[in-house]
């Protein structure tokens, strides 16, 4: 009943390519814009903004890039926290150097460092393909932990390794309070989840998924496989840059190279695992799952007053956590994306279903 | 029925919330002042984060239980978990930062977090008290001016250590080779400013060896420590590290004698599994926390006789945990001197706190009255120093317990303090800080 688009004529090509062909979605679309952009700010706390939205904003972000690469091309990466850390030193730097520098160029500039070395490191999965590419990305995963490790210049010679960014200022205006920085945030997550959703139901985005589904018969067919797989790298890196710098400069402040270890690189992977792999709007879900809800597990036990060890919570949230996972991946292998539009063709018959 | 059953839950769930709510209406009486305990009791540094939390959250107990408070003013402490993770560890600090009249103060327990958490700190009006640990250049107060490393820094630690070989080596230590054994990260590599200084002004070889974290593969190091026989090894390692590192040591055959911990790397529970195998692995002590005082006996019979205590009752005494006890006295002598200026037995608010620990001014006498006088030194601090006064000992595993092996020592200034200065100057740079004036 709520889905029905019956009545909803389209009498020309752009209606009907439109990127939310049926009106509900439009509206529902325009709400949740109007939510983020106006009601959030003025209704939540600073708490939830520093420690809630900003984080899953970010890795949001950071899970549409790697779901490029992995959901819609099909090439497994492991390297995901390695560019990240790129972004983030990458646009570390040119703020330490360049005097003046612009906050939102200094991101960008993190993303197009990414983006190099992502091609780079996509060079491999011209030859090799499957579990054996995700080894090779691991090779970008260590010896970015090294670089930025060992190669003083990278850290600005910060004598512990750690650096940290100067104020947030572009143009003079200075992104100092939670809510600005939350603003900033959700302005790049919406121009980049555009740009991603765009990109994917476009040419370049149908040639990926050829790749994805068989590489042999998308040669076949005519698409080149060098250009196919290292775009995908490409614009992966790209954003996934952008969300490491801004994981660096809006959510740390400060940082050391473990920030973007190993961990993270699984971590986005079992998001876009768990949320829908070639899915835009699953990256969303599994950031939440993975971001809301542990933080949501470690609340339960003060609300209820448990008298449980800090230490007993924590391998408690760790275990309600796993299990989760594993439900969900029974229930619904293809994420919670798939849920999702499940329950919108229910929703789409509902209340009279066959 | 149902209605019935439902009614009567209804009417039972009313009561209990007005009991709740009066509950907390005849709590609200009496001040209370709410201290923050961010602790890691799982992930690689757990070894080391549960005697430490354990200590922190006891000596709390110990002041409510005993003294009732500081002045009458109850304490009240809420533990949040982060694994040692950063990002976990920054929304631990929004979590906890505005309860009660405010947080007292952070001790983060991470080199990490404290990066982190000092920007922050500055616009949200809350002291960050390092002990120990942290930034070695916030002990400069004018450009830190919410961060406390108090008692001693990485870089007091790595120049008693030296003072000390250098004294094995009868003053001269012109051609001898030390090799720096740490942990991969803004932690470990902390001291090496200071000993590439002592380095270059005495005349000996520094050889620096990276242990990735959590650091449970060493042998790779340890083979190269084999092969190029440094006189001495200073070993900056924490939780897991620490035994793993022993072992190794002891595998290749290098000299427990010639090793030198950082005090993170020196409680019971580093090397008492090995016990035999670390004998002559020496330590240095913040102040003397190797030593036994009143406050242990008295933390036993008000707390763990009541059956209140955090911990087990064996780890009362350990090095780790007397440090987690120190750390808490700290705070809550910070708390008593802002109190004496802004009003005895109130709650008072971070910004007030700062104040008591800028001016703290532990005497022998007040030690003594609080049960630490073996443990500690003298300590005064100031608006410029924010580390107050540095002392340190040197301990040595007997193979059952830790042995007081050295006098007390002090770092030397001359190698400290330009040193300080130079950072702090390119911090407040880089931040774009401008430095009071003291």
């Amino acid at each position: 009943m709520f889905y029905r688009e019956n009545g909803q004529f389209k009498s020309s090509y752009r209606a009907d390519l439109a990127l939310f062909p049926i009106a509900q979605d439009r509206w529902a679309m325009l709400a949740l814009m109007a939510i983020c952009f106006v009601a959030v700010p003025m209704l939540v706390s600073d708490y939830a903004f520093r420690a809630v939205l900003i984080p899953f904003l970010i890795l949001s972000l950071a899970a549409i890039g790697l779901n490029i690469l992995v959901g819609y091309c099909g090439q497994i990466s492991l390297g995901t926290g390695a560019f990240m850390a790129v972004g983030a030193y990458a646009a570390y730097n040119l703020q330490v150097r360049i005097d003046g520098m612009p906050l939102v160029l200094s991101i960008l500039g993190g993303g197009v460092a990414a983006m190099a070395l992502g091609v780079v490191f996509g060079i491999p999965s011209l030859r090799i393909r499957g579990l054996y590419l995700a080894v090779a990305t691991l090779a970008a995963q260590f010896f970015i932990d090294w670089f930025t490790n060992r190669v003083k210049w990278v850290t600005n010679d910060s004598p512990s390794g750690s650096v940290g960014v100067r104020s947030l200022e572009m143009l003079g205006y200075e992104f100092s309070t939670p809510v600005q920085k939350y603003l900033l945030c959700l302005c790049f997550v919406v121009v980049f989840g555009m740009l991603a959703k765009n990109l994917v139901r476009g040419a370049i985005g149908r040639e990926w998924m050829a790749m994805r589904d068989m590489d042999v018969a998308a040669a076949v067919i005519g698409i080149r496989p060098v250009y196919a797989k290292l775009t995908a790298f490409a614009v992966s890196s790209f954003i996934v840059g952008v969300a490491g710098a801004l994981w660096g400069f809006v959510h740390l402040g400060a940082w050391e190279p473990a920030a973007f270890g190993i961990e993270k690189s699984f971590q986005l992977l079992f998001m876009i695992i768990i949320g829908g792999l070639g899915s835009i709007a699953g990256c969303f879900f599994g950031a939440a799952f993975i971001v809301l809800l542990p933080l949501l597990l470690n609340y339960v036990p003060h609300w209820l007053g448990l008298p449980i060890s800090t230490a007993t919570a924590s391998h408690l949230e760790h275990m309600i956590f796993g299990a989760l996972i594993v439900f969900f991946l029974i229930v619904e292998p293809h994420g919670l994306a798939r849920l999702w539009s499940t329950a919108r063709q229910k929703l789409r018959l509902w209340p009279f279903p066959h | 029925m149902q209605f019935r059953n439902l009614a009567r839950t209804a009417a039972l769930a009313a009561a209990g919330l007005s009991m709740v709510v009066a509950g907390t209406l005849a709590q609200a009486q009496p001040a209370e002042q709410f201290v923050p305990l961010l602790v890691y009791r799982t992930g690689q540094f757990a070894p080391l984060g549960i005697p430490w939390a354990d200590g922190k959250q006891d000596y709390l107990k110990l002041v409510n239980a005993r003294d009732g408070g500081v002045n009458g003013v109850k304490l009240t402490f809420e533990e949040c978990e982060f694994a040692y993770d950063a990002a976990k560890g920054v929304e631990c600090y929004e979590r906890l930062k505005g309860k009660g009249t405010g947080a007292s103060g952070f001790d983060t327990q991470s080199t990490g977090v404290t990066f982190a958490v000092s920007d922050k700190a500055i616009v949200d009006k809350i002291p960050v008290e390092t002990t120990g640990y942290g930034l070695s250049q916030s002990a400069d107060g004018t450009v830190f001016e919410w961060n406390f490393p108090l008692l001693g820094t990485y870089w007091t630690a790595a120049d008693v250590m030296m003072q000390d070989i250098g004294k094995k080596e009868k003053g001269n230590l012109k051609g001898k080779k030390i090799a720096l054994v740490y942990h991969d990260s803004p932690y470990g590599k902390e001291p090496i400013a200071l000993l590439q200084k002592r380095a270059a002004a005495q005349g000996f070889e520094l050889a620096l060896f990276p242990v990735t974290p959590p650091g449970v593969e060493q042998k790779s190091v340890w083979l190269q420590i084999r092969q190029q026989k440094p006189d001495y090894v200073l070993f900056w390692s924490a939780g897991v590290m620490t035994p793993a590192g022993i072992r190794e040591a002891q595998a290749s055959g290098y000299p427990r004698e010639k090793i030198y911990a950082v005090w993170w790397a020196g409680s019971d529970h580093d090397v008492k599994d090995i016990g035999a195998g670390a004998k002559g692995y020496n330590a240095i002590t913040i102040h003397n926390s190797a030593a036994k005082d009143k406050v242990h006996d008295e933390l036993k019979k008000a707390v763990y006789d009541k059956g209140q205590g955090t911990g087990p009752a064996d780890s009362i005494g350990s090095l780790a945990h007397t440090r987690g006890m120190m750390i808490s006295m700290l705070q809550v002598e910070a708390i008593r001197a802002a109190q004496e200026k802004y009003g005895k037995g109130k709650s008072l608010t971070p910004e007030q706190v700062r104040w008591g620990f800028e001016n703290l001014n532990l005497t022998a006498d007040k030690l003594k009255a609080l049960g630490f006088g073996e443990i500690m030194r003298p300590v005064k601090t100031s608006c410029a120093n924010h580390m107050g006064d540095d002392w340190a000992r040197i301990v040595q595993w007997d193979g059952g317990k830790w042995e007081i092996k050295s006098d007390w020592y002090q770092s030397d200034k001359s190698f400290i303090d330009p040193l300080v200065k130079e950072y702090a100057a390119k911090y407040a740079k880089d931040k774009n800080i401008k430095p009071r004036t003291c």
